[in-house]
């Protein structure tokens, strides 16, 4: 995506917002010039640590969501047996909404950062198997077999073929979770918790109808949201670059 | 140095192909394989590059019988079979990087070898693909992948080069000019060259000696010799005609 269309697509959203406020003209949908005021004054006080606690958390489910996930793919992707017992459960498993496990997460994992960025980590991971999976599941046999005639062997195959074809597919993944990822962050954080945008939001809006501020942490987690979706760019850009090869 | 013995091979519906098949191969020879859709060329390619095994009977290349793919035999096939991630440069070596990653171990790479770096960049220079190094494959066209692969797998020096179908999805053009080229490669590194194809006339361009295969179960072992081979300007050649005229009716009959 070009920079410019993004900042004039930013632009109209600011506007609509704008005229929005002028025709609701009420305190609970302040104008981005006033929220914009507040995310700058908050950026002073707690807001960057209450982004911090949030981040880390992100940060480490989807790394941990890549380390466990990726493999479990590839294997169950090369091995038809395999994946013909655990596909069954997999379907079963891959549609529940995972966010309403949170309480029982929370009774499980108790109320620390554990709980949280396991259940980010569990959005994460089964998004990641599947593609992971279906990828090296496609990997054409004619490729496979030009590849051994080169001599190499399972380990060979695993670290020239089935490794760099399952990049792409954790970046589709990551591109089409992070939206939901920071979503069921934002409820996870609602949970007994004092540390977290989520939290913050809550506090600000329904707790001390600190409206303006509200919005700061609302800005806040969709610059959590864009960034992560704009490092997924990145490095796909930077690891896949024959995707973009005309 | 290729040596079938008494090969029998099924599909896994228990459909049998070859039955008590006999075939030998000497050293430097240029061979195609040429037979119907659904005669077992590919397969017979497949079990001669170790990747597939017969029911019964044997392969021995140099005196040993085949039980995996040999450091020392080159396959290409039609589909390029080229990393869609790797650029020309690192499609051309994948076979070294192989070879790096296990080591000299005899088993898939040759316990000794004078192959290096350099010799990407004198094959990539050879086949014309120097200025294409850092392009994917997807950026190629289909002439330039098919040299792409063929860069690769000579690259490795093999003694033994086995093509199936390599040039099928080419233009007649581009098809000529690899064939071209592939007859002065074998001519410059002696190889055993063995290509499966379904085109007559690709069968006597490329092959000293033609194996004929037919509705299976393939048996009797048919040879043809083809003298008009490597000789300039064939196509106006009569034997090349009358060759042609001989593999077009046995193929009927």
């Amino acid at each position: 995506m070009r920079t410019r269309s993004v900042l004039l697509a930013l632009l109209i959203l600011i506007l609509f917002w704008q005229v929005l406020a002028w025709i609701v003209h009420l305190d609970i949908l302040p104008s981005p010039w006033e929220v914009g005021k507040a995310f700058i004054r908050e950026m002073g006080r707690d807001l960057p640590a209450h982004f911090l606690a949030s981040f880390w958390r992100v940060f480490a489910s989807t790394l941990l969501a890549i380390l466990i996930s990726s493999p479990l793919g590839l294997i169950l992707g090369q091995s038809k047996s395999l994946n013909k017992i655990f596909a069954p459960l997999i379907y079963l498993l891959y549609p529940i909404p995972k966010v309403v496990l949170i309480p029982v997460i929370v009774l499980f994992l108790g109320i620390g950062n554990v709980s949280k960025i396991f259940m980010i980590f569990l959005v994460l991971f089964f998004q990641i198997l599947v593609l992971v999976r279906d990828q090296a599941a496609a990997i054409r046999p004619e490729l496979l077999q030009s590849v051994l005639s080169l001599g190499a062997g399972r380990r060979a195959l695993f670290r020239f073929v089935y490794l760099p074809a399952s990049i792409p597919a954790i970046l589709t993944a990551l591109r089409q979770s992070v939206g939901t990822a920071v979503a069921v962050l934002y409820v996870a954080e609602l949970f007994a918790t004092q540390k977290g945008l989520g939290y913050y939001i809550y506090l600000k809006g329904s707790t001390l109808f600190d409206y303006p501020a509200m919005y700061a942490g609302v800005v806040a987690m969709s610059i959590l949201g864009f960034g992560l979706y704009f490092v997924v760019d990145w490095l796909e850009k930077k690891l896949s670059p024959w995707q973009f090869a005309n | 140095m290729i040596k079938v013995q008494n090969l029998s091979f099924e599909y896994t519906g228990g459909q049998t192909v070859f039955q008590n098949f006999n075939w030998s191969v000497n050293q430097g020879e240029a061979w195609t394989i040429l037979g119907p859709s659904g005669c077992g060329k590919s397969t017979l390619l497949s079990c001669l590059a170790g990747l597939r095994f017969p029911k019964a009977g044997q392969i021995l290349v140099d005196e040993k019988p085949l039980t995996r793919p040999r450091p020392q035999t080159g396959l290409i096939i039609q589909d390029y079979g080229l990393l869609p991630w790797a650029t020309v440069r690192e499609n051309v070596s994948l076979g070294l990087d192989i070879r790096r990653f296990y080591g000299p171990d005899g088993k898939h790479a040759p316990l000794k070898s004078n192959v290096s770096e350099n010799d990407v960049e004198k094959w990539l220079e050879r086949l014309g693909l120097a200025e294409q190094a850092k392009k994917f494959p997807g950026q190629l066209s289909g002439g330039q992948r098919q040299r792409c692969a063929i860069a690769r797998t000579l690259v490795l020096q093999p003694d033994i080069l086995l093509m199936d179908e390599p040039f099928s999805s080419l233009d007649a053009p581009t098809r000529a000019d690899l064939q071209n080229l592939v007859i002065e490669l074998w001519q410059e590194h002696q190889l055993t060259m063995i290509t499966v194809t379904h085109l007559i006339e690709e069968a006597a361009i490329l092959g000293q000696k033609i194996l004929l295969l037919k509705t299976p179960p393939n048996q009797e072992t048919i040879v043809l010799d083809n003298p008009s081979f490597g000789r300039p300007g064939f196509q106006s050649d009569p034997t090349y005609l009358q060759i042609c005229s001989e593999l077009r009716g046995q193929i009927g009959s």
